[in-house]
């Protein structure tokens, strides 16, 4: 089902772990199949110093959480701010098509956690966490039903293969 | 590299008798029963051989209520859409529950979009459904009851002769999924008062691929698939007559040894109900205590997620079932577990653990260690576990 790197990822999971006096802290959560993930990052000299995650989910989810601590761990946070959920997916050489759309939420957790640390020094509060809302693909990447994981058009709210509802997810 | 299988309800093995009769069976290259000469006769004998063991196995009047088929989703489907189209001049309704398979679900929506109503009754917190609520469903347009006789999810068992009672009564045709029960529990058709049931061979260790259906003389029933007068007419098609002579010796093994079986699967299930405790704590068991199956267990363990447990597990040589969204395929929480009351955390961590007779105590322990240390690990990186020690220490 999922090969090696991943598999290396689920089993021997990179950076778990909580940073106590994180200095940003990005959670993201999927309400269509229960995921979570929370990111906590140290920050000196606008760089990364540390990072760990903790993670509700399945082996894909875990694999990916690792991964984005790894390729996030000690750049600039200009740098880090380009990094999409599409890289993390890259750098565990695939995942199967339907974990795309569902586990593949480390780079949101990354920015959020980002922002997190930004609102702070901005001084910004907001009432609620900052959670992503919808699925966003980067340009060209396809997009696949998270039910059937037949291809299907961006932006639409119902797969003509399965007859799925894709409303709240898509 | 042995592998502990803890997921009969997945695959289970061909017994060894089973293996036997039918190599036997490819090895005398039998013709086809449906021919009149002394080679089809031959052939015709041990298919009807096969039936009889089927036949006494549910305890039904004639061999002729038995229909071999290529397994139990397609008895469901013969069961329901043979039935709606066989019946729709007399009304449209049907009756069925939210924990179906589904076979059983799917069935009815396709019937749904062919002006077809129907009513699905809940279950209670055990996961039962009340005989009473289908009494009170039924109209003068309700043509069919359709109520698993066994969740493969959960192993509850349904109060289905009390059902029986009442569709008689009403005179409504009443089909019983009874595929993760036949040959694993005592059934009697009689007894239960359906009028048709559904069951798989590989349930009883005979070959996947091979199922049939019971139906009750004088049911009033269509084919699902046309074409010759195989199967008293009933389902037509030349008979897969290797899977069902290894069918017919799994039932014969199946009647014969019940009560062995029986009390050695109950025997690896309390064990694991008395031992789970001293090894993880936060667990919904949600199998009924008292009415399921003697070899397979619902667990929901909270604050991780079932196919990561079902991979570590894997790691350990342990194969285990999960109900898990994620790994289901469809991606979304089991909707048994939902009727139960469960809430789609809870439902994430959902393991199903089904005994075979091949299992031994000591399967059930080594189980038990790995799980303890898989449960551990994940809980440690899960975020949830960390709120909830949060919340404690707050």
């Amino acid at each position: 089902m999922y090969n090696k790197t991943v598999m290396d990822h689920f089993r021997n999971p990179r950076n778990v772990g909580v940073i106590e006096d994180a200095d940003g802290i990005g959670e993201v959560g999927n309400p269509l199949c229960g995921d979570m993930m929370t990111i906590y990052l140290k920050i000196e000299n606008e760089h990364i110093a540390d990072i760990k995650f903790q993670t509700f989910g399945c082996g894909s989810a875990i694999a990916v959480s690792s991964m984005i601590t790894e390729i996030a761990k000690g750049k600039s946070l200009a740098d880090a701010k380009q990094i999409t959920n599409k890289d993390v997916a890259k750098a565990l050489e695939g995942l199967p098509k339907n974990k795309l759309h569902c586990s593949n939420l480390g780079a949101d957790a990354l920015q959020l956690a980002i922002q997190n640390y930004e609102d702070k020094l901005a001084g910004v509060t907001r009432p609620e966490p900052i959670r992503k809302q919808k699925h966003e693909h980067s340009h060209g990447e396809k997009c696949y039903c998270p039910y059937c994981d037949i291809e299907i058009q961006e932006g639409i709210t119902f797969c003509d293969a399965c007859q799925s509802s894709l409303e709240d997810e898509h | 590299m042995k592998v502990i299988n803890l997921d009969h309800i997945s695959a289970k093995p061909l017994l060894p008798e089973v293996k036997a009769v039918m190599i036997t069976a490819i090895e005398k290259d039998y013709h086809n029963p449906s021919s009149q000469h002394k080679s089809g006769e031959d052939a015709a004998g041990a298919l009807q051989t096969a039936r009889e063991a089927m036949a006494g196995l549910l305890n039904c009047k004639t061999p002729k209520e038995i229909v071999f088929t290529s397994g139990g989703t397609e008895s469901v489907n013969h069961a329901i859409k043979g039935v709606a189209l066989a019946n729709e001049d007399k009304g449209k309704h049907i009756i069925t529950s939210n924990i179906e398979h589904n076979a059983v679900i799917r069935s009815l929506r396709r019937l749904k979009s062919n002006g077809f109503a129907v009513t699905s009754l809940p279950v209670d917190a055990g996961g039962r459904v009340n005989p009473q609520d289908v009494a009170e469903a039924i109209t003068k347009d309700t043509i069919l009851v359709s109520i698993m006789h066994s969740n493969n999810e959960t192993g509850t068992i349904q109060p289905i002769e009390e059902i029986g009672k009442i569709t008689r009564e009403k005179k409504v045709i009443f089909h019983s999924d009874a595929v993760d029960s036949v040959g694993v529990v005592p059934m009697d058709v009689q007894q239960l008062g359906v009028d048709l049931l559904s069951f798989a061979a590989n349930t009883f260790y005979g070959p996947a691929g091979v199922g049939g259906l019971y139906i009750r003389r004088g049911t009033r029933i269509f084919p699902l698939l046309d074409g010759g007068v195989q199967e008293n007419n009933k389902r037509a098609g030349a008979e897969n007559l290797i899977g069902i002579i290894g069918t017919g010796k799994a039932a014969e093994l199946a009647l014969r040894h019940m009560d062995k079986r029986l009390m050695h699967l109950k025997a690896l299930k309390d064990h694991l109900l008395n031992e789970l405790p001293s090894h993880i704590d936060e667990y919904i068991i949600n199998t009924h205590p008292a009415y399921s199956l003697p070899n397979l267990m619902s667990i929901s363990i909270k604050y991780i997620e079932g196919e990561s447990v079902m991979l570590m597990l894997d790691d350990d040589n342990i194969a285990v079932s999960t109900r898990s969204a994620c790994a289901t395929g469809s991606l979304r929480a089991s909707h048994v577990l939902l009727s139960l009351g469960l809430s789609h955390a809870d439902a994430q961590g959902t393991l199903v653990i089904s005994f075979g007779i091949d299992n031994s105590k000591e399967d059930v322990d080594v189980f038990l260690k790995a799980l303890k240390n898989v449960v551990t690990t994940l809980r440690d990186i899960s975020p949830l576990y960390q709120k909830k020690a949060d919340k404690l220490g707050s």
